[in-house]
């Protein structure tokens, strides 16, 4: 017990001494804190439209202008021709192209039926999804509008049954910062985390220390406790400031209690930093570490549900998934932050997690040869 | 000199590397409190010696003992007996010296009233006291050297390695830390010291020399510049290394 101590002193004494260290640790995340939730989001502010009116009629007419009444369109261009439109949308000063076709006016009249067009710039798939759902409702508002102008009101309600109100729960505005800072807050967490742990094994077998540690009677799990303790607490106090930033900069909620917040984020750091320490054993310098940290952290970030859900993932990606810790804690962050749950909320994750940390630290510890 | 008790027993000790051997075969005995010298050219194999015994580097095949334990299975308990000061110099540089002493001998397990009191008395040894809270990248190439072979022997190891201590250190900086060897030694530590200096071959009480893998040679200096017909440690180590190999009955004795 007494050797743990003596380690995350020195370890302490090196990391606050080093005065490169200090702003990165501390000041680096904030900023990319800041950058990165104003930047990260998903929400649309600005569609460039081009408008192919074929048929000029009044209805046509109403259309589009329902679409440029919409907040985030903006009408660059009319034209009558396909080609111009076309061209928009491969030089890219097009999002979206509408073509109504001739006669429109008048199927919808004989027919009660008639076909619009939409041209989606789908380079950006996410976006795309987002114009189509955003243009879809607003066509389906104007067959509202048609449907209440040309028949009288009892017949529209015979037509339209069903009223369907939304609501979103704990997040009603569907504010995208408050859904992203805990995500990213996380991320930032973890690699300050996990690269000074693993770093720090690594650079003293460069440095040859670890020849001298390893030379003494010490004890292989007190050597990785001593090594992990530290920048456990380093992270966790990064969390602590991450979530004042974000709440003075950011509004940002936490509407669970921050003593279930900060245990969870506990179990998790020691399956991320046991996991920066796994490598840090199988690893010679801080070029390889650096790599295979690089390698999981890609995959993890990426596969953690913080852009992509997860449940849309194919099922062979969702059960890779498993050895990701990334997945556990974004839910459980997610959970605590916005909609306040408690341990019996989260209780898969926090076995997975505690399951997950015990393993990873015992092949730390198994990996960790002090004879080679 | 056998009745001195043994302290490190190394019999068919090899090592292997894929298929370069870089201990071929090692048999000697080390006596305690003698300072035992470990010769040989850069790559002959010394620093694998050290680190087998040391527990560093697990051996091939072979019997060997340090401090009366078992290199293949009890090497956490040899690590209690032993001190090492490795040729890669291993004192933390932006640590002070007090720092340095206190973490390594806090991981030997001693407890911080007593490193407090022996790290004075040290620093007053040394004359390191000004230095005490100086850091290590501060101070000069021999006084790191001095200080991390005091780190090594803090804990009153029952012997203690030192893998080529003086290397890269003035003649006068050598002398001084060869006084500190001898002290080392009337005190009962064992020290086992590696070295490509001849001249502090003469130093040691015993002396092995190895060529390629092998221990060519191992004896008193006296008796090793008798047997070859040189003046100095240096003539018969040449004349080892060029092959002429006339071994000396005390080594034949021993291995067979």
């Amino acid at each position: 017990m007494r050797t743990i101590l003596y380690i995350l002193q020195k370890e302490f004494i090196l990391v606050f001494r080093d005065k490169t260290m200090l702003p990165m640790i501390f000041f680096m995340p904030i900023i990319q804190l800041i950058i990165l939730v104003n930047a990260a989001t998903f929400e649309m502010k600005k569609i460039d439209m081009v408008v192919l009116d074929q048929d000029m009629s009044s209805t046509s007419r109403k259309l589009i202008s329902k679409f440029g009444g919409a907040p985030f369109y903006v009408i660059k261009t009319r034209t009558f021709s396909a080609q111009e439109a076309e061209d928009a949308l491969k030089d890219n000063t097009a999002d979206l192209v509408l073509k109504i076709p001739a006669n429109f006016e008048r199927d919808l009249i004989r027919n009660d039926k008639a076909n619009v067009q939409l041209l989606i710039n789908a380079i950006d798939a996410v976006a795309a999804g987002l114009i189509n759902a955003y243009s879809t409702n607003i066509i389906s508002d104007f067959n509202k509008d048609v449907l209440a102008e040309w028949h009288d009101l009892n017949q529209m309600n015979v037509d339209l049954p069903l009223d369907v109100s939304y609501r979103y729960w704990f997040n009603p505005t569907l504010e995208y910062k408050i859904y992203m800072l805990p995500g990213i807050l996380m991320i930032l967490v973890t690699i300050i985390g996990m690269f000074l742990s693993a770093l720090n094994i690594v650079r003293e077998k460069e440095l040859g220390t670890i020849e001298q540690i390893n030379v003494t009677p010490i004890r292989k799990h007190h050597f990785i406790i001593g090594k992990l303790l530290p920048f456990l607490i380093i992270a966790m106090f990064e969390l602590a400031f991450g979530l004042i930033a974000g709440r003075l900069l950011f509004d940002q909620p936490i509407v669970g209690s921050l003593f279930v917040l900060f245990t969870m984020a506990f179990i998790y750091l020691l399956v991320a930093l046991g996991f920066g320490l796994f490598l840090s054993t199988i690893s010679n310098n801080q070029q390889q570490v650096m790599f295979t940290i690089f390698f999981f952290l890609l995959v993890f970030i990426l596969m953690s549900g913080i852009f992509t859900p997860v449940e849309s993932m194919p099922e062979w990606a969702q059960h890779v998934n498993i050895i990701n810790p990334f997945k556990y804690f974004i839910r459980v962050l997610r959970m605590i932050m916005l909609k306040g749950s408690g341990f019996t909320d989260m209780m898969k994750e926090l076995v997975s997690l505690s399951i997950y940390g015990l393993i990873i630290l015992s092949l730390a510890v198994w990996r960790y040869r002090k004879t080679v | 000199m056998e009745n001195r008790g043994v302290v490190i027993q190394a019999r068919n000790m090899v090592k292997k590397f894929g298929h370069f051997t870089a201990n071929d075969n090692l048999n000697f005995d080390v006596y305690k409190g003698e300072i035992f010298g470990f010769l040989g050219a850069n790559g002959a194999g010394k620093t694998t010696a050290i680190r087998i015994l040391c527990g560093l580097s697990a051996p091939t095949s072979g019997k060997i003992t340090v401090a009366g334990y078992d290199v293949h299975r009890q090497t956490e308990s040899i690590k209690k007996n032993i001190g090492y000061m490795s040729q890669k110099f291993t004192l933390y540089d932006n640590l002070t010296v007090w720092e340095n002493i206190r973490f390594y001998a806090g991981i030997y397990g001693m407890k911080l009233s007593a490193i407090k009191v022996k790290t004075d008395r040290l620093m007053k040894n040394l004359d390191l006291e000004h230095a005490r809270d100086k850091r290590i990248a501060s101070l000069p190439l021999g006084w790191k050297q001095k200080l991390a072979f005091s780190v090594a022997i803090f804990h009153d190891p029952k012997i203690v390695f030192l893998d080529e201590p003086t290397g890269g250190v003035d003649p006068i900086t050598r002398r001084q830390f060869w006084d500190m060897i001898y002290e080392t030694a009337h005190s009962g530590i064992t020290v086992f010291v590696t070295t490509h200096y001849m001249d502090e071959a003469e130093y040691c009480d015993r002396v092995s020399i190895m060529v390629d893998g092998r221990i060519d040679a191992l004896d008193t200096p006296a008796k090793l510049k008798k047997n070859y017909k040189a003046k100095t440690m240096n003539d018969v180590f040449l004349k080892l290394a060029r092959g002429e190999n006339v071994c000396p009955d005390s080594y034949r004795e021993l291995n067979s």
